[in-house]
């Protein structure tokens, strides 16, 4: 109940404050979509010259792509942590969340709160619709459950994946580059993991399980039974990260000294 | 003048030194990516031994020889200028007796040449021994491409100094950076080379400056450009670097009159 009402009230600084550059905040929302477009243009030219990618149609894998979209838009209204390092750490900001009573992860989370990206969940929908009308798969009454439970597992890799990752910031403050790592390798679990050699796969299985946020849980909705303990599985890796993620954040900031003044 | 210039480029060099995970960090980016990108090609490939001229033998050179171009060419110098006009130390900049966009140049430069000579480098030679990739025989075509790649370099830079300038014009210039980052990676030929795009999107895209950054030198690298094609597609860059020197002199102009600092 008191987290709520902390929500509710930065929600509505967060309204506050976008409103009054509104101009920016449209410019914002157009290009996010635009840049997530981009990414399914890659497909759309990809697939002029060949009709199946390790056995996958290209409907198919628009439809990975419009699932990836719905978690991502969650995960980066509430993750927009990017330059925790410099803001936090450097300028000695962490000190004012430290200070204060309620949990600092959700402090920060809602501190950098950012709802315009859920209009990329929005486009994911209905790229997944379009998807799906042209595919020749019947809709289960179970399958909106599903499709719940399997955002919210792929919502918590991407977050649990991303605070262990946002985490390292308490023990080095010299750039790390790994946030770009996370940036590349997102966007390989959207393709089917069967076309990669070993070694990637168990990465985007087991390291950075970022075929939990693509391939594995869509692969359920398309009736592509190879993998459906694996769609299944994105609950549970999902729980497994967040709570290896909230771990490593908390024993960073146990270990926390601040940069001085 | 000069030598000021000159040890911005060592100075930038000696800062990349400094920071080892980054490099560390980089090098496992970089070998994930090209493999990823080498299985999703071969997918893409399935049966087929060619596909829009290019054999998977040179699909997989130009991947390689792409991403580990674009490790010299990459730099952050949109972030940078669009940091320095939001927290105002732009202003600071300005009044020192040097020319601000050529110092971020020399910068991104320093940052180049850091990670050619022990990156790209070192680089190339483990991803012979990994995937099966033919680099030219021909000494002149190295040379060539490494010319290119300067100018690679110098439009990339270009077109990332006038996307960070427009910090001064916008309050917010984050959407556009990162919109920038996928066109370059999309436009230029790092992901899909031009010629697998519909012709009339490649027809469009011929007259953009980004396949300059990428396609044409690896084309050249590659071996799909011969003969006086090759000079002629330096020539294109040499065009492009020209024409977008007037853009940036006009929107720097502009923003010099734009120019408030909040607070002090």
């Amino acid at each position: 109940m008191y987290y709520a009402t902390i929500f509710w009230d930065y929600t509505k600084t967060y309204m506050k404050t976008r409103m009054t550059y509104r101009a920016d905040f449209i410019i914002e929302v157009l290009t996010n979509l635009a840049f997530q477009l981009m990414n399914l243009l890659f497909i759309i030219v990809v697939f002029q010259h060949t009709s199946f990618l390790g056995g996958w149609s290209r409907e198919e894998i628009i439809f990975i792509y419009g699932y990836f979209m719905l978690p991502y838009g969650v995960f980066m209204t509430f993750f927009n942590l990017w330059d925790f390092t410099e803001r936090y750490i450097v300028k000695g900001e962490m000190d004012r969340i430290l200070t204060r009573p309620a949990y600092n992860l959700v402090q920060l989370m809602l501190e950098n709160m950012n709802p315009s990206s859920l209009f990329g969940s929005l486009t994911g929908m209905l790229i997944m619709g379009y998807a799906w009308l042209q595919l020749d798969v019947t809709l289960q009454w179970y399958d909106p459950f599903v499709l719940l439970l399997f955002v919210a597992g792929s919502v918590m890799v991407y977050g649990g994946i991303y605070i262990s990752i946002t985490a390292l910031s308490f023990f080095s403050d010299a750039p790390t580059g790994i946030h770009a790592l996370m940036w590349n390798i997102q966007n390989y679990g959207r393709y089917p993991v069967n076309i990669y050699n070993k070694v990637i796969r168990f990465v985007l299985t087991w390291i950075l399980p970022f075929a939990f946020v693509g391939i594995y849980p869509s692969a359920f909705f398309l009736d592509k039974e190879v993998t459906t303990l694996f769609s299944f599985l994105t609950p549970v890796v999902g729980l497994a990260f967040l709570t290896m993620g909230i771990l490593i954040w908390n024993f960073g900031v146990r270990k926390y000294r601040g940069a001085g003044s | 003048m000069l030598s000021a210039y000159v040890d911005m480029i060592r100075i930038r060099f000696l800062m990349m030194l400094a920071y080892r995970v980054n490099y560390f960090s980089g090098i496992i980016i970089y070998t994930l990516n090209i493999g990823a990108y080498y299985f999703l090609w071969k997918a893409i490939y399935g049966g087929n031994d060619t596909l829009a001229g290019f054999t998977v033998l040179q699909m997989t050179t130009y991947i390689a020889i792409s991403w580990m171009a674009r490790a010299f060419y990459f730099n952050n110098l949109d972030r940078e200028i669009a940091n320095e006009i939001k927290d105002g130390s732009v202003a600071v900049q300005m009044i020192r007796p040097y020319q601000y966009l050529i110092v971020k140049m020399m910068q991104g430069l320093g940052e180049g040449l850091f990670r050619l000579l022990l990156f790209s480098a070192p680089g190339m030679i483990i991803i012979t021994f990994l995937f099966p990739i033919q680099l030219p025989t021909d000494v002149m075509t190295w040379a060539i491409f490494m010319v290119m790649i300067f100018f690679s370099f110098l439009i990339n830079s270009q077109i990332n100094i006038m996307v960070g300038l427009f910090a001064f014009f916008v309050e917010n210039n984050e959407g556009l950076m990162r919109m920038k980052r996928v066109a370059v990676d999309l436009f230029s030929g790092l992901i899909i080379p031009l010629s697998f795009f519909p012709l009339w999107a490649e027809s469009i895209l011929r007259w953009l400056p980004f396949q300059a950054i990428t396609f044409l030198p690896a084309s050249v690298f590659t071996g799909r450009v011969t003969g006086q094609q090759v000079y002629d597609a330096l020539l294109t860059q040499v065009v492009w670097f020209i024409v977008l020197i007037l853009p940036i002199v006009f929107i720097w102009r502009k923003s010099r009159q734009r120019l408030f600092v909040q607070g002090g």
